[in-house]
């Protein structure tokens, strides 16, 4: 089992100086997986805040080969970059036994909604490569407009709460199960809080031969309003009220990574947040009683799959 | 810092200098608050490395030695998750804001 001492003491693949706010959570979430390959890497990162604030011009953040093309297209950017890889490999211009490694990421925003199209060809045509989504429920890089990640009954710039709306009306798209239905080798479910848990499965995606998909929680303090030290403890209640369930289908073969010893209600996960906080008028009870229903019908689910 | 202009940058916006966002103090935007390292209360569980956003925790010899204002924001998760039985980082209030615009 790896120590964070060793981890510590590894090279940063992304350094200080980046522009992210205070208590973000996607450097987080960085640190441990670069760490998972020491293979030589090449990132391709679709517009988002992870982007935009590691490499505002004339500086970058990132030790390692880093591309940005567009918003929509990093998982066909770093699929054409492994195509080139096996091309020059072919030609015998990159040495046969030289390994790199491949590594898509992008927000929910260029995730979910943005980037789908592109994700899922690249997952489809098989490329060898690793995609990660840092899924922050909102278009945090732009002002926090809802993502087909938002929550439901989160209040987003473009699904403002207020006299006629609880805030966002919709149940979140369920992006893990997306690419599970794209048949790939290895998909799993992660959280910045269980940094174990998130190094292991990111080791497993990058040693898997062919595509693999990381759908990793992302604690934004600017968006979901919350004291900013509280960002850790607040992904653990994600992982507790099975909000967020931590989670890997490898080879069509599903596995719960945890289970809490007790269940705990949403109100622990809702009641920390701003975004949420008009949940609590007598109006909007539904909206509570809607998501801790839809929680508890997905956790059922997701535990019959895995005991299939 | 004198900033660069069209004459100066490399062509195609390519960056070839990895990592010189270093270069960028991100501890003058830091909170009003910042984390105080107690190093006898440490029992060296690294969470406050892993916890923190902006590369803040200085590590040497394998061990936790403190923390580098340069970069700290004072978030406060490393003082929030720092779970010796003394917290080792516990958060002051800071009196004195630094200087606007710490570049080099």
């Amino acid at each position: 089992m790896v120590k964070l001492k060793d981890l510590a003491q590894m090279e940063d693949r992304l350094v200080a100086g980046h522009g992210m706010c205070l208590g973000c959570g996607i450097p987080l979430i960085f640190k441990v997986v670069l760490r998972a390959t020491e293979d030589p890497l090449v990132i391709a990162n679709a517009t988002g805040c992870l982007e935009v604030c590691t490499t505002i011009f004339p500086r970058t953040a990132w030790n390692v080969t880093w591309i940005h093309s567009a918003f929509e297209n990093a998982a066909s950017t770093i699929a054409g970059v492994e195509a080139m890889y096996n091309a020059l490999k072919r030609k015998g211009k990159i040495p046969k036994d030289k390994t790199i490694k491949f590594l898509g990421t992008g927000g929910d925003g260029g995730t979910y909604d943005i980037g789908l199209q592109a994700l899922s060809g690249t997952m489809e045509r098989g490329h060898d490569v690793v995609y990660l989504c840092y899924d922050n429920n909102a278009y945090a890089n732009t002002g926090g407009q809802r993502s087909s990640a938002t929550p439901l009954g989160a209040s987003a710039t473009t699904s403002p709460a207020g006299t006629h709306s609880p805030g966002k009306l919709q149940w979140r798209k369920d992006l893990t199960k997306i690419l599970t239905a794209h048949n790939i080798p290895y998909v799993a479910q992660a959280s910045p809080s269980r940094w174990q848990d998130l190094y292991n499965k990111a080791k497993k995606a990058f040693e898997v031969e062919g595509p693999a998909f990381l759908n990793v929680l992302c604690m934004c303090p600017t968006e979901w309003k919350y004291d900013e030290s509280k960002g850790v403890e607040l992904a653990k209640i994600a992982t507790d009220t099975c909000v967020w369930p931590l989670y890997e289908v490898e080879n069509g073969k599903y596995k719960l990574n945890y289970k809490p010893k007790e269940k705990k209600p949403i109100l622990e996960w809702i009641k920390p947040q701003g975004r949420f906080r008009h949940l609590f008028k007598e109006e909007n009870a539904w909206v509570l009683e809607e998501f801790q229903k839809k929680v508890d019908e997905e956790w059922e689910e997701l535990n019959r799959l895995a005991s299939i | 810092m004198k900033k660069e202009t069209w004459k100066e940058l490399t062509i195609g916006t390519i960056n070839l200098e990895a990592g010189n966002s270093v270069k960028n103090l991100t501890g003058t935007w830091r909170s009003g608050h910042k984390p105080e390292f107690i190093e006898e209360h440490c029992i060296q569980c690294f969470f406050c490395w892993l916890y923190c956003p902006h590369f803040a925790i200085l590590v040497e010899d394998g061990e936790v030695k403190g923390i580098n204002y340069d970069y700290c924001t004072g978030c406060g998760m490393c003082a929030e998750e720092c779970p010796s039985k003394e917290k080792s980082i516990v958060m002051v209030k800071e009196e004195v804001k630094l200087a606007e615009g710490g570049t080099e």
